[in-house]
Formats: structure tokens, C-alpha cells, sequence
């Protein structure tokens, strides 16, 4: 190695970089990307990405030297009376290693949506928008940065928050289209509902945090850093920790897409695929495990929050499974699939194997990613052969009972393997090792999930093999369905392979998948121990960290492998054999899946996601809806505006009014004036009669004042 | 010597005559000269009370008044002589344009 480790030290203060340079391409983007052409654009958003990736990098070659890793304060961000937030970020083996994962993958996909977004744009009908993808990418980035390199939950809770509203924009991106032209809109406001449930957890999680852990702290000020919470924890009654971990694993269900607030991941689906691959399945929604790692520490202290934690993990990774195994859209299934892989990854951070659940989290988006850039490709692939068919008169014929062509139903694909090439070995690549046959990346993190569980928690346990059963049946009924067989539709037979620069980052991926798992070779556990310097040094002293790493089980192991393998036989034979053996009945008794009659109305009930979308839009939304109604038409609209605005305040203004004017003003300020004039003028019309105009009278009165004057003086003087 | 109660009487009794004279009678000369009878009541009663008191303030009076009255008449018979122009009578009822 040309860097000596001992020099590398000072690399830690790059750190504020990894969120700067995403930032820097975003700005540049924004605010002169408008003159920039295509290539441009996407060459300074790759950059941005790709330069975050490189002092990844260079972070985590210093802690190769210092694996203890730093605090690298940037600014004091909030100061208010106890409580002190700081802007600072954290350099340990933990954050790093999201960072890596973040900024690798991510550059990747950048390249590849580079490629994918130009076609994208045209085939949508907007070219204006390919910027405006690239600077939410960018901040996509930047957020996620922000949230595995936090050193306090404050600043974790931006990046959190931020993730989210790229997300959401992301989801809502093609907004005016989906169904009824708002379809789109809808998604992205579900998933950003759903998660603001689960933020509303974090947030009381943290208000907890501030009531428990405030008074232990050192002079009364606390500043939500990991440290000093993991520090203070074990002096917390251990209802309050129960309190704070609950709340936080709500904030989990909803970014992690566990139950029960997994239901907007499916739908997030109405993103572009890179988005897919990028947020909703290999750097976002790990944030939830993420969390759960980070406060491994508080976690540990607390088994029933760590039961819960590993419950609702296992609970999601089967019922996830299941739904995969009867949805036709190919990302829909790539979604439940991933749902039911963070189920996984949720199960083991809430056994305490937080090492097997970031394993997991790394290798999951390695080749999750891969199968949903795939999947992009292969969609990508169709929609250019359904636009040769539309310019071919001949082939626009046969397509006329085909008006609602979906490029991502599975039913219309088949025998894409002969079309795509490279997409299909990748795919295959992905496939298997999320199915986990060895020796793909998959099969080493599952098979140490599963080894952890037999040992932690039996009944996860259970569902997890279960699980894994089911990943292996789905993925080979994917790749039978889109790439065997022959094509079922027009678009699909003409499909024609992507362009390089989605192709490379697909192989690059692809390679990743197959060789990732290496890093925690059983026995050697390169990647443990390099956690370890994170989990035990929080847990020396303090709280208890990681569970002790249980080794390789061939028992356990050969368990996985063939029901692995038994899974994918089965997909074999079901969507190979029995739909030759399908093909002889006549098309109207030919069912679209050799599943539904075997399955049966079970079949319909996984079709239908078991009605949970049905179920909460009857338990939560109406109701909700009702109540909005009634708030808005009752409450609002006859209550405030009707009575209280127009009967009471108008109807008492004006009656008030009316009394003023009337009674009051004219009846009884007039009438005062009233009345004096009136009465001034009968009084002088009493007098105006002495005005006789006689002199004689004047005279008479004037001596009859005379005398009357003269009398009074005599009497009083007299 | 005639006692002051005599010319007191007397002065009271043309003091009535004029008043009644200014109050009754419609001719201005006449009411006119029913004016000048309470004046010289009046001096008459300044005079007896003077030769009474045997003081010299009471005669000045008189001749004070005797000049007020000689001006008053010197005004009072041009409001006349103005008034017969307008209205061609010196009933003092006709002058009744101040009528409330």
C-alpha cells in the first residue's frame, strides 16, 4: 500500500465532504445545469457522487490505521438552556461502511441513470425534467450522507427527514401520470405519509431521550450523541429505554418498510427504476437497520424491545415473501422482495447480530440494486420493442387486442434471454444471490442471519427459513417468467439489449454480487471484526454490544442451500413443465399463472397483497376520510361557517347593528337632539307670542319687570 | 310749609297718568308726551325730596334729566317725522313689523 497507514489519520477530517461534494454537484446542477447538455449533467451529478464514494474511501483507509475512528466536530448547531446540538460527524467503521455502501452504489447507479433517465425522459415525453432527476439524486446523496455519518440522533433525524422528501419527490417524479393521471402523485404522498407515521415515532423517541437522559447528563447538558447516550443508558430506568426503543422501531417500520407501515414501498415502485434500485431498495430504506445498529447500545439493554424488534422483522420477511410470490409487475415483486430481505436484516439487528444484519444490509444492496437496474434495462428493452412495433404497420396490427400494453407485467414477457444478454447473466447473477446459493454474496449474509437466529431466537428462526424458501420460489418464477419460454407479446419479442452505460454498471454490480460475500469468509470474518471496533467499543464498559458471533453451521447452512435450491427447482418445474402442460387447454381456460390453480383462492388472496392496502383504506383512510368530511363539511362548513361565522358572528354583528341604528342611535341619541330641538322650538312658540309687536305691550312688561324689580328690592330692603 | 307726602302724591299721580298715557293711548304724540309727564314726575320728585334733604344733588338731577329729555324729544319727534313718511299715520299699533 503506497499510503502508510500511521499518515492516514488527518483523512478523517474529510469527512464533512462526503455530504459537501453531492451538495456542490446539486447546486451546480441547479443553477447552471440548464445551459449544460445531457452529458453534462449527468457527468457532474456522477462526479458529485463519485467524489463522496472517494473520501469514503480515504475515511476508510484511516481507519484501517486508527479503527476507533473520530468525532469531527463541523459547527454547533442548536444551543438552547440544557439541551446542545452539534453539526458533527462520525467517523467510525459503522458509518463508513454505509458510507461506502451509499457512495459506491450510488455512483453506480448515478452512471447507469444516466443512461436510463435519457431514454426515460423521451419516453415520457419531458426531456426538461432529465436535471431535475439529477439534482434530487444528488440530494438524495447528500441526505443519506448526512444520516450515516451523524454523530447525534438530531442530525441522524435531518438526513432522515431528508431521505424521505427525495423519496417522496422521487416516487411523485413522472407525478402527472399512473393512474387517472395522478396515480404517480398518489404513491409519492402515501409513502411520505407512511414514513411521517413512523417519523412521528422517531421524534417522540427522541423527545423520551431528552426526559430520560437529560438529567444524568455531565453538567445537565445533552446533546443526543450517540456516545453520551450510550453511556448514560445503563443509569435510565429500563422503561424508559423500553419507551425510547419502541418509538424508534416505529420510526423503523415506516423508513425500513416493515409491518405494519410497510404498504408505500410497493407503491414507491411508480419511481423511475434507478430510483428503485437507489432508495427503495438499497440505500433508504436500510436506514431503519441502520438506526437500530447505531442504538445497538440501548437495544442491547432491553430484551423485549429486542424480541419486538426481531418479531416484526421475521413476521414482515415471510408475509412479504408470500405476496411476492403472486405479484405480475416485475418491480412489484423486486419490492416485496425487498421488504422481505430488510425483514431479514431487521430480524438480526433486533437479535443483537448487528453484524449480520449490516452484513445483509451490504450484500442486499449489492444485488438488489443489480436486479432492480436489471429490471430498469429489461423494461427499457421492451418499451424500445414496443416502439418498433408501433412504427412497423404490419406488427401494429397483431397488437391491436394489445391497447393497454404494461412493459413491466411479467405475462407479456418471456424468452428476453435470447434478446438481452447481459441482462440476463446479471440478472441471473442477482437472482441467485438473493436466493442465496452458494457462493453469491447472498448466501453468506443469509446463512449468518440464519446461523444467529437458530442460536438468539428459534422462532424467528423458522419464519426466516421459511422466508428464504419463498426468495428462492419467487426469483426463479421471475426469471422464468421474463426471460424463458417464448415471448407472449409483440413489444417483448422485439426488445433490444441496453446501451453501455447501463450495461457496464449492471456488470460491475453483477461482480459485486458474486464476490461481495468474501468479505465475512466464515472462520476469517474480515467484516465482524471490522464492525467490532464499533459494537465493542461502545459496549466495553458500557452497555453490552454485539451477541457473540455465532460461527459457520454446516447443519444450518446445507438447511438453507437446499431448500435454496428447492425453491428454484420448483419455480422449474411450475413455470417450465406444468405451463407446457398448460399450453394444450384452449387460451380461455388457460390461467395466467400455474400457481392460481393449485393455489387457488389463496393465490387471489397473495394477488391482492391480502387486502391490506383494502383493509387499511376500510380501518384507517375512510374513516379518516369521514372524519375529514365530516370536519370539513359538518364541523367546518355548517358549524363555523354557517352558525358560528354567518348566524353568530354576521347575525350578531348585524343585530347589533340594527340596535345600534335603531334604538339607540335613532331612537335615543336622535331623540335626545330630538327633543331639544323640539322642545326649544315649542318654547319658542310659546314665546314668540310676546312678540306682539305692540309697544305698548313692551311697555307694559317692561314696567311690570320694573315693579317686580323695584318690589323685591323694597321687600328685601325693606 | 307743604309737607313732601303732597308733592309725592302729586308726582306719583302724573308718574301714573304717563305710564297709562304711554300703555293705552295708539297716538305717538301723545305717547310721546305721556313720556315727557313721567319724566317731569320724576324731576318733581327730585326736587321735593332736594328742598326735603335740603341737598343740592337732587336739583342737578333735574337738569340732567330736563337735557336727556331735551334730547330724547330732539330724536324721538324725527323717528316721528320718519315714520309719518313711511307710513303715513303715527298710530303706534301700524308699527308692528317686529311681530313674533
Amino acid at each position: 500500500m503506497l499510503l502508510n497507514a500511521a499518515n492516514t489519520g488527518g483523512f478523517f477530517y474529510l469527512v464533512p465532504f462526503v455530504v459537501l461534494f453531492p451538495v456542490i454537484g446539486l447546486l451546480i446542477n441547479m443553477f447552471v445545469g440548464g445551459r449544460l447538455g445531457e452529458k453534462a449533467i449527468g457527468a457532474i451529478a456522477c462526479l458529485g457522487s463519485g467524489l463522496a464514494f472517494g473520501v469514503a474511501v480515504l475515511l476508510g483507509l484511516a481507519l484501517v490505521g486508527k479503527p476507533d475512528g473520530l468525532v469531527v466536530p463541523y459547527l454547533d448547531w442548536i444551543t438552547i438552556g440544557t439541551l446542545q446540538l452539534q453539526w458533527a460527524f462520525r467517523v467510525d467503521t459503522l458509518s463508513v461502511t454505509m458510507m461506502l455502501v451509499v457512495g459506491g452504489v450510488g455512483t453506480l447507479i448515478h452512471i447507469y441513470a444516466v443512461g436510463y433517465m435519457h431514454d426515460d425522459v423521451r419516453h415520457n415525453g419531458d426531456p426538461g425534467r432529465f436535471r431535475r432527476f439529477f439534482v434530487y439524486f444528488n440530494l438524495f446523496i447528500a441526505a443519506m450522507m448526512i444520516l450515516v455519518s451523524a454523530s447525534n440522533y438530531m442530525m441522524l433525524f435531518i438526513g432522515w427527514e431528508g431521505v424521505g422528501l427525495c423519496s417522496y419527490l422521487l416516487i411523485g417524479f413522472w407525478y402527472e401520470k399512473g393512474k387517472d393521471g395522478i396515480g404517480n402523485a398518489l404513491a409519492g404522498k402515501k409513502a411520505f405519509i407512511a414514513n411521517r407515521i413512523g417519523d412521528l415515532g422517531f421524534l417522540i423517541a427522541a423527545f423520551l431521550m431528552f426526559k430520560y437522559f437529560q438529567p444524568l447528563a455531565p453538567n445537565g447538558v445533552f446533546s443526543f450523541d450517540f456516545d453520551s447516550v450510550a453511556s448514560l443508558a445503563k443509569q435510565v430506568p429500563p422503561s424508559g429505554i423500553l419507551a425510547i426503543t419502541l418509538f424508534l422501531l416505529l420510526g423503523v417500520t415506516g423508513k425500513s418498510a416493515q409491518l405494519p407501515l410497510y404498504v408505500w414501498l410497493p407503491d414507491a415502485m411508480a419511481g423511475p427504476t434507478p430510483v428503485s434500485a437507489l432508495i427503495h431498495a438499497a440505500t433508504m430504506v436500510t436506514a431503519g437497520v441502520y438506526l437500530v445498529a447505531r442504538s445497538h447500545a440501548i437495544y442491547s439493554l432491553v430484551p423485549m424491545a429486542q424480541n419486538t424488534v426481531a418479531i416484526v422483522g421475521g413476521v414482515t420477511a415471510l408475509f412479504a415473501g408470500t405476496i411476492a410470490l403472486a405479484q405480475f409487475d416485475i418491480k412489484k415483486v423486486l419490492a416485496y422482495s425487498t421488504i422481505s430481505q430488510l425483514g431479514f436484516m431487521v430480524a438480526a439487528v433486533g437479535m443483537g447480530a448487528f453484524t449480520a444484519g449490516m452484513f445483509h444490509l451490504v450484500m442486499h444492496a449489492f444485488f438488489k440494486a443489480l436486479l432492480f437496474l436489471s429490471a430498469g434495462s429489461v423494461i427499457q428493452g421492451i418499451e424500445r420493442g414496443e416502439h418498433h412495433v408501433e412504427q412497423d404497420p404490419n406488427l401494429r396490427k397483431r397488437m391491436k387486442h394489445e391497447m393497454h400494453f404494461d412493459a413491466q407485467d411479467m405475462r407479456n414477457m418471456g424468452g428476453l434471454r435470447t434478446k438481452m444478454k447481459v441482462t440476463f447473466w446479471v440478472y441471473l447473477v442477482g437472482a441467485l444471490a438473493l436466493s442465496g446459493i452458494i457462493p453469491l454474496a447472498g448466501f453468506w449474509s443469509k446463512d449468518e442471519i440464519l446461523t444467529e437466529a437458530s442460536a438468539l431466537n428459534p422462532a424467528v428462526y423458522w419464519l426466516l427459513l421459511l422466508a428464504a424458501f419463498l426468495t428462492a420460489l419467487y426469483m426463479g418464477r421471475q426469471i422464468l417468467m421474463v426471460f424463458f419460454g417464448e415471448s407472449r407479446s409483440e413489444p417483448v419479442a422485439h426488445a433490444t439489449e441496453s446501451p453501455a452505460i447501463m450495461t457496464v454498471p449492471l456488470v460491475i454490480l453483477a461482480g459485486l454480487s458474486v464476490v461481495g460475500g468474501f468479505i465475512n469468509f466464515p472462520s476469517v470474518n474480515t467484516f465482524t471484526h471490522w464492525l467490532a471496533n464499533t459494537f465493542s467499543a461502545v459496549a466495553e464498559g458500557t452497555a453490552g454490544g454485539e451477541a457473540a458471533p455465532a460461527g459457520f453451521n454446516f447443519v444450518i447452512a446445507t438447511v438453507s442451500t437446499i431448500l435454496a435450491v428447492g425453491g428454484l427447482l420448483l419455480a422449474w418445474y411450475l413455470y417450465m413443465n406444468r405451463v407446457h402442460e398448460m399450453r394444450r387447454l384452449p387460451q380461455n381456460q388457460r390461467a395466467d399463472d400455474p400457481l392460481r390453480p393449485i393455489l387457488g383462492p389463496v393465490f387471489t388472496l397473495l394477488e391482492n397483497k391480502y387486502w391490506v392496502d383494502e383493509f387499511y383504506g376500510y380501518i384507517v383512510v375512510k374513516p379518516y376520510e369521514w372524519l375529514s368530511g365530516f370536519l370539513a363539511d359538518k364541523v367546518d362548513w355548517n358549524f363555523w361557517h354557517d352558525f358560528f361565522h354567518d348566524t353568530i358572528l354576521v347575525g350578531g354583528f348585524n343585530g347589533a347593528t340594527r340596535l345600534l341604528s335603531g334604538p339607540i342611535d335613532l331612537g335615543f341619541i336622535d331623540g335626545i337632539s330630538n327633543f331639544l330641538a323640539d322642545g326649544f322650538k315649542e318654547l319658542a312658540g310659546q314665546m314668540r307670542k310676546i312678540q306682539s309687536g305692540f309697544v305698548r305691550n313692551y311697555a307694559l312688561s317692561i314696567l311690570i319687570g320694573v315693579i317686580c324689580i323695584i318690589g323685591y328690592l323694597i321687600i328685601r330692603l325693606g | 310749609m307743604v309737607s313732601v307726602n303732597y308733592y309725592l302724591a302729586l308726582s306719583v299721580i302724573l308718574f301714573i297718568i304717563g305710564a297709562l298715557g304711554v300703555l293705552i293711548r295708539r297716538n305717538a304724540i301723545i305717547i310721546f308726551m305721556s313720556i315727557e309727564l313721567m319724566l317731569n314726575a320724576a324731576n318733581l320728585a327730585f326736587v321735593a325730596f332736594a328742598r326735603y334733604w335740603q341737598a343740592m344733588s337732587g336739583q342737578i338731577f333735574v337738569f340732567f334729566i330736563m337735557t336727556v329729555a331735551a334730547a330724547e324729544v330732539a330724536i324721538g319727534l324725527a323717528l316721528i317725522v320718519t315714520i309719518f313718511h313711511t307710513k303715513s299715520s303715527i298710530d303706534v299699533d301700524q308699527i308692528s313689523t317686529l311681530k313674533g
